[in-house]
C-alpha cells in the first residue's frame, strides 16, 4: 500500500554549508581588526613622542631600525633602565656598529649612502642612551638619522 | 499538506561577494608610513673647528631636569619658536635683503651664518628633546613658508609654502612642473639653511 509506504531513509541528511563563507568572513574581520603590521617583536616599551614638524621617512631609501626602552613587562630581568634592541634581541651598545655594517651588507652598492637610521625611542627615555647610540654612529659614518616621532602637538610630551 | 523543508539558499555568488570586499581592502589600504624629524649627525673627522663669532650662535641648552636655558636665560618651550626665528631672521650685517629682522648688530649676521646650537645633558628626557628639535625646525619652517609664499607666486607655485611645496614634491600624483618646483626648494633652503648643530 503505498499510502503507508515507509520514509526512504537516505541515511544522514547534508549539511547546508550555506553558513560556511560567514564563518570565513567571521575570520577575515578579525584578522584584519586585529592584525598590527610591524617588523620586528618588541621586548620593550616603546611609546613615541609626538611632533608637528615631521617628515616622512621616505620608504624608497633603505632603512633600519634601533629601538630603544625600558624592558617591557616579562623582560623586566634586564632591569629598568632603558636599553637598546636591534632587530629582536637586546643588544650592547657595542653591537650597533656591527649592525649597521650587517645592514649596509645586505644592500647594494649604490643605495648605502642612502641608507638611514630610524631611531624609536621611548618618550620616557633619556638623552645619555640616545648620544651614545648617536656617537657609535657617528663612528661608523652612518650619519643620516631620522627620529621616528608620532604626529600631534608636542604639549602632550610632557605629561 | 505535507511539512516542506525550507528551501536552499543558493550560495553561489557568496564567492563573488568575497571577492568584492577583497578587492575593495585590497585597494583602499594604505599601510601607513613612519614619520619623524630627519637630522644628519656631524662627522667624526677631527677637522679644526671653524672659528665662528659668539653673536652667530643661539645656545640652547636642555638640562637633566628638562629645563631650558637659551641664550643664558631661561625660557619655556613655547617661547622658543619665536626666539629662534628672530636669531635667524636677524640680519646684523644687512647683507641679506629678504629677512625682515630687527638688524640688531649684537644677534645673528645673517640666516647663513646663524647656526642654532642644541645642548642636552644625559639625564634630559628624549621626549623633552624631541620638543625642542620640533620647536626648532618649526622656526626654520615658519621663515621657509614666509620665503616660499614670497616667491613662490613669481615661479608659478601661487599660495604654495615651503612644506607644502616638498610635500607636492615627493607626490607622485603633483601636476605641475616638478624640476621648477625643485630650483624654488634649492633656493629656498640655500636662503635660510638648516644649521643646527646637536652637541653631545
Amino acid at each position: 500500500m503505498s499510502k503507508f509506504k515507509k520514509k526512504k531513509d537516505g541515511g544522514l541528511p547534508a549539511i547546508s554549508t550555506a553558513s560556511l563563507p560567514d564563518i570565513v568572513f567571521m575570520l577575515l574581520f578579525f584578522f584584519m581588526v586585529a592584525t598590527v603590521m610591524r617588523e620586528n617583536s618588541l621586548k620593550i616599551q616603546n611609546s613615541l613622542p609626538v611632533a608637528n614638524q615631521v617628515e616622512k621617512l621616505d620608504k624608497k631609501n633603505p632603512v633600519s631600525y634601533i629601538y630603544m626602552g625600558k624592558p617591557s613587562s616579562g623582560y623586566e630581568k634586564f632591569g629598568s633602565e632603558a636599553r637598546i634592541q636591534l632587530n629582536d634581541q637586546f643588544a650592547s651598545l657595542s653591537e650597533v656598529s656591527t649592525f649597521v655594517s650587517s645592514e649596509r651588507a645586505a644592500l647594494r652598492e649604490e643605495l648605502i649612502p642612502f641608507l638611514t637610521i630610524a631611531l624609536k625611542v621611548d618618550r620616557e627615555a633619556n638623552m645619555g642612551i640616545v648620544g651614545d647610540v648617536k656617537q657609535e654612529l657617528r663612528k661608523v659614518n652612518a650619519l643620516k638619522i631620522n627620529y621616528t616621532t608620532g604626529v600631534g602637538d608636542v604639549s602632550s610630551n610632557m605629561n | 499538506m505535507a511539512k516542506r523543508s525550507a528551501p536552499e539558499v543558493n550560495a553561489g555568488s557568496m564567492a563573488d561577494i568575497a571577492f568584492l570586499l577583497l578587492i575593495f581592502f585590497l585597494v583602499t589600504t594604505t599601510i601607513e608610513k613612519d614619520s619623524g624629524i630627519n637630522r644628519k649627525l656631524p662627522p667624526m673627522e677631527e677637522i679644526e673647528p671653524p672659528i665662528i663669532k659668539q653673536k652667530n650662535i643661539f645656545t640652547v641648552l636642555l638640562n637633566g631636569k628638562d629645563q631650558l636655558l637659551v641664550e643664558d636665560e631661561l625660557m619655556e618651550i613655547e617661547d622658543l619658536r619665536v626666539a629662534a626665528v628672530e636669531f635667524l631672521d636677524n640680519n646684523g650685517d644687512k647683507t641679506c635683503d629678504y629677512c625682515q629682522g630687527k638688524k640688531d648688530p649684537s644677534s645673528s649676521d645673517n640666516p647663513d651664518k646663524a647656526i642654532i646650537s642644541l645642548k642636552n645633558e644625559r639625564e634630559t628626557s628624549y621626549a623633552a628633546y624631541i620638543s625642542v628639535q620640533n620647536e626648532l625646525v618649526a622656526a626654520y619652517n615658519v621663515l621657509r613658508n614666509r620665503r616660499a609664499l614670497e616667491i613662490g607666486p613669481g615661479r608659478g607655485f601661487r599660495d604654495m609654502n615651503f612644506v607644502e611645496m616638498e610635500k607636492n614634491y615627493k607626490d607622485a600624483r603633483f601636476v605641475g612642473n616638478k624640476e621648477k618646483l625643485k630650483a624654488v626648494i634649492d633656493q629656498i633652503k640655500l636662503e635660510f639653511p638648516q644649521k643646527l648643530s646637536e652637541v653631545q
